[in-house]
């Protein structure tokens, strides 16, 4: 912003200073409801993790333990869910969201590009819910018949009898990960289908608006040295837009991290180690969707609201990540 | 955008070895390839529901409001006016004070609070949806029991940083020589901001608003625990209220076939809303 | 211009909405018995105008939403704990509606005949030890059936759930084990087996998953035509899930005046053993948090209604009337209702 240009009450000030006071006043009442809205969640929430937050301290976040029963409760099953959903989504979506994105900055001609831009924001447009729906509508029950097919070999059976002994155990081998434990098609691996799908359209945006901003002359200089489209999109294009592609990355974790009913309704549930990568899991937001409506005895309530406070400095923490990541990395000419 | 229409295509040229000509064509049919994948889901979503919902959609699911549990022919009214009316005194609360941020930031650069604002509005943008239903079942329903305005309260605290930024955004596009002319008028600079500023950004803030809504017209999940859900239609915004997003979500994980039913129809409905309001957003956009 | 609209659609619903507002009721929790109280209060609304809205979304939040005093009156499958009853800002009645049966239903293809059952049995199903179909212990008990050796998906409830907590409650009479390692509760911490939320979602998972076992009340499988097994009872007898064998779960069982009792286990020699009341729960004196004395009247008449007419739906859907000595203990205990101290 060029200061000087700036408009300002200057000499008739006395006469509209009033009025330009009350109306500031306004303005300024208003926009404080947001820093209003920061200060309650955080008390919000706060107040209400306190008791689980003084009976298991920070230990919360990395004991395993999750027992309504005995009052036991430890966050580490979830907070790891989360962070597992989260960025396996990441890494299946980036490549193809970045690839997406240079298909519409860079290939397609115009008559195509524009519908296929407008078709990824309406991805982002979907509502969890009906990704929820469609998953376990659809999805489960073909990766559902997937795993009782490979139940037909008696071999697999066994392997599957020896697995459940471990997973009774609370041990798992990497064999064992990926042998099916349930057989209804929901469980982690769905849940990281359906995140990946999610947050695809998050970073095709981000990414396509960045590549579209990537100057001219960068690409009409590695054309001339006689490069191929694909060794001027890898020399000359991403690695200009690689800190908005970042960003645009950042943003899609934000997103993930606090994914909660498409998740909910198709992981599973469970808050036990993850042991297999089709069997259930939990993520901090879906045991909150789960749990937080029946959670009665305080503890357990308090450690549900806790699992809430811990997404909101996470997510906090995610932006501020983004924000960093952008405002170092970004080349001035985009800025 | 010019991208494409530049530069000699590297292929024509002689003296291209066969390596980096295949890895070329290569990259780019994985390219396309990728594209379609990132496509499909949408077309599939939307073609299922085409196919499982329409033939849901009859008088009685836009009339009548639920069966009970294990009979058919029900409907879901009760989802549509909740929504509705849960979504319009959502805006109140997010325009309100979403264009009043707006307006901080873009016109009041130099006030010492801006840059607090700045960073909690963008801040609560990535707060999770079902955080902020946390937030106002502590804020509203201990208090006065779970109600449509709870759940209003919740959507709102969703809008306001959406509209915030394209408030602020639009704003500074207005520009710098218009607002000069208004105050070398004599105007003080309020009657300035909301003569000729905010007319002159009305079509945006309008294209804010609207993508706000249908990013929070889907959400159930900052509902549950505020509106709760109700199986008649309630006009009451102190009672609980239902909502589709609510109803999806109870349909798709029931066994009831009547339920699942009533989810598919309701999924096609909302994503229809939603859809025909960004595209609308967007055109807007597009033609000024 | 937008915002003034939308400004003035708020103040008009605000303004129809206060009339309709003493008309309603809001209930919440059990699962287990909303196909009859979705009927009940249909039927309910028909007859006197008066809306009642039952959300369905557990036991455990029932019990937690009427403490928070966030509802009118709560649902729970099993009565809450002197506790928990300590807990709540003020005295709570117990008062039965039903009785009904928990089952195991399944999806095992090929199988047509009612598979049969021990708690012994389901208990080490759900601790993860029996895993296949075709396992010695199931096919010891079912004779000439050919099981598939598919392997077991247990399908359990991600909500706390008073379904729950009576099939916990069986399996902790009958199985050492499952009292020690899991114990009794709305919420568990499950050995194995995928989690679904409600009633409602543990039947559908087991009808889209072939291999799967769930626990789920009478009326869930019989409407959704999802077969189910019988269960051997105390006295050794294999009992198939109904009305009978639900309320004869209830004969010889002594029932205190609060109704507060587990029905389980029944050594009635006809009982089925995995059965229960089903109750709601509400506030003895009912001025509070700005409740008018016609909301509290309303809610009296609605719960007078459910125990006495109410019940002639009961047994269409499945679910066991309540024995006349029951119904005359809830009858007096909702005839005790206070409002401000005097009788409502």
């Amino acid at each position: 912003m060029s200061e000087p240009l700036r408009p300002r009450p200057a000499p008739r000030a006395a006469l509209s200073g009033r009025s330009d006071r009350t109306f500031q006043l306004l303005i300024l009442a208003l926009a404080s409801v947001i820093v209003g809205v920061f200060v309650l969640s955080v008390y919000q929430l706060g107040r209400e993790s306190w008791p689980a937050l003084r009976e298991f301290g920070l230990g919360f976040y990395t004991e395993r333990t999750w027992n309504p029963v005995t009052g036991q409760f430890g966050a580490a099953q979830m907070v790891i869910g989360t962070l597992v959903t989260s960025l396996a989504a990441l890494v299946l979506s980036v490549p193809l969201a970045v690839a997406s994105a240079l298909f519409v900055a860079e290939y397609a001609p115009k008559w195509l590009a524009n519908p296929v831009g407008y078709l990824i924001e309406l991805l982002a447009a979907v509502p969890s819910v009906v990704y929820g729906l469609w998953a376990l509508f659809v999805v489960a029950p073909i990766l559902g018949r997937w795993q009782q097919g490979f139940f037909a070999d008696p071999a697999n059976l066994q392997v599957y009898t020896r697995c459940q002994d471990l997973w009774n155990s609370g041990q798992t081998t990497l064999q064992c990960f990926f042998v099916p434990s349930a057989f209804d098609g929901r469980g982690l691996a769905l849940a990281i289908l359906i995140l990946t799908v999610m947050i695809l359209p998050y970073t095709a945006s981000v990414a396509r608006d960045v590549i579209r901003l990537v100057p001219q002359d960068q690409r009409e200089a590695m054309y001339a040295l006689g490069a191929t489209k694909w060794e001027v999109i890898s020399r000359a294009i991403l690695p200009y837009a690689r800190a908005g592609i970042l960003g645009g990355v950042i943003l899609a974790l934000g997103r993930a991290l606090g994914e909660t009913l498409a998740v909910a309704m198709v992981i599973g549930d469970s808050q036990d180690i993850i042991k297999s990568l089709w069997g259930g899991a939990s993520t901090m937001a879906s045991v909150i969707a789960n749990q937080f409506g029946d959670a009665q005895e305080t503890l357990h309530r308090s450690s549900v609201v806790a699992l809430g406070l811990g997404l909101f400095f996470l997510s906090v923490l995610v932006n501020f990540l983004a924000r960093v990541v952008i405002a170092r990395l970004t080349p001035r000419g985009i800025q | 955008m010019s991208a494409r229409s530049s530069a000699l295509p590297a292929r024509s040229r002689p003296g291209l070895s066969p390596a980096r000509r295949a890895r070329n064509l290569l990259m780019g049919a994985l390219i396309g390839l990728s594209t379609v994948i990132v496509v499909a889901p949408l077309i599939l979503i939307f073609g299922y529901l085409l196919r499982e919902g329409l033939g849901a959609m009859n008088l009685d699911f836009f009339t009548r409001t639920p069966a009970p549990e294990g009979e058919t022919g029900g409907g879901l009214l009760n989802a549509i006016v909740g929504s509705l009316q849960m979504l319009a005194m959502a805006s109140v609360l997010g325009v309100g004070v979403g264009v009043a941020g707006g307006i901080f930031l873009a016109e009041y650069p130099r006030h010492p609070l801006m840059p607090t604002v700045r960073m909690l509005s963008d801040v609560l943008a990535g707060i999770p949806a079902i955080v902020m239903g946390l937030v106002a079942y502590g804020l509203i329903v201990l208090q006065f029991g779970f109600s449509g305005l709870a759940g209003a309260v919740a959507l709102g605290f969703l809008m306001i940083p959406i509209v915030v930024r394209t408030t602020e955004e639009v704003l500074k596009l207005v520009p710098l020589t218009v607002r000069e002319a208004g105050l070398s008028l004599g105007l003080p600079q309020w009657l300035v901001i909301l003569r000729i500023v905010l007319p002159a950004a009305a079509g945006g803030i309008v294209t804010g608003v609207m993508l706000a809504l249908a990013r929070v017209a889907g959400e159930a999940a900052p509902l549950l625990f505020t509106a709760f859900g109700n199986p008649l239609v309630s006009l009451d915004p102190t009672k609980p209220m239902s909502a589709l997003p609510l109803e999806i979500f109870r349909g798709a994980t029931s066994a009831y076939d009547e339920n699942q039913r009533l989810a598919k129809a309701g999924a096609l409905l909302l994503i229809l809303i939603i859809f025909a309001t960004s595209l609308l957003a967007r055109w807007a956009s597009r033609r000024r | 211009m937008k915002k003034t609209l939308l400004l003035g659609l708020a103040l008009v619903t605000t303004a129809t909405a206060s009339q309709a507002a003493a008309q309603t009721i809001t209930g919440a929790g059990a699962s287990f018995p909303y196909p009859l109280y979705s009927k009940m209060f249909a039927e309910y609304r028909k007859s006197t105008g008066v809306s009642v809205n039952y959300q369905s979304v557990g036991s455990g939040a029932g019990q937690k939403q009427i403490t928070e005093r966030t509802v009118d009156f709560a649902g729970s499958d099993n009565p809450m704990t002197d506790e928990a009853m300590r807990a709540a800002p003020g005295r709570l009645l117990h008062v039965p509606t039903a009785i009904g049966a928990v089952v195991p239903a399944y999806n095992v293809p090929g199988v047509t005949q009612p598979l049969k059952f021990t708690g012994r049995v389901l208990a080490d199903i759900y601790l993860g030890k029996i895993r296949t179909w075709n396992d010695r212990a199931i096919t010891a008990l079912n004779p000439g059936v050919t099981l598939p050796g598919l392997p077991i998906t247990a399908v359990r409830r991600s909500d706390g759930s008073g379904t729950t907590y009576v099939f916990a409650d069986y399996l902790s009479k009958v199985s050492n084990e499952w009292k020690t390692r899991v114990g009794v509760g709305n919420s568990l911490q499950w050995p194995t087996g995928t989690g679904a939320k409600g009633n409602d979602g543990v039947a559908g998972v087991v009808k889209s998953t072939p291999g799967a076992i769930g626990y789920v009340e009478l009326v869930y499988a019989k409407q959704n035509k999802l077969p189910y097994g019988s269960v051997r009872n105390r006295a050794g007898k294999d009992v198939l899930a109904d009305n009978g064998p639900a309320s004869a779960a209830a004969q010889g069982v002594v029932i205190p005046a609060d109704t507060r009792v587990s029905l389980t286990n029944s050594a009635n020699r006809d009982a089925y053993p995995i059965t229960s009341f089903t109750y709601v729960i509400f506030y003895r004196e009912q001025r509070y948090g700005g409740r008018t004395q016609a909301q509290a009247r309303a809610l009296k008449n609605l719960l007078g209604w459910m125990v006495t007419s109410g019940q002639a739906y009961n047994e269409a859907l499945d679910y066991a009337k309540l024995p006349s000595a029951v119904a005359s203990k809830a009858r007096n205990l909702i005839g005790s209702m206070t409002y401000g101290g005097g009788k409502l």
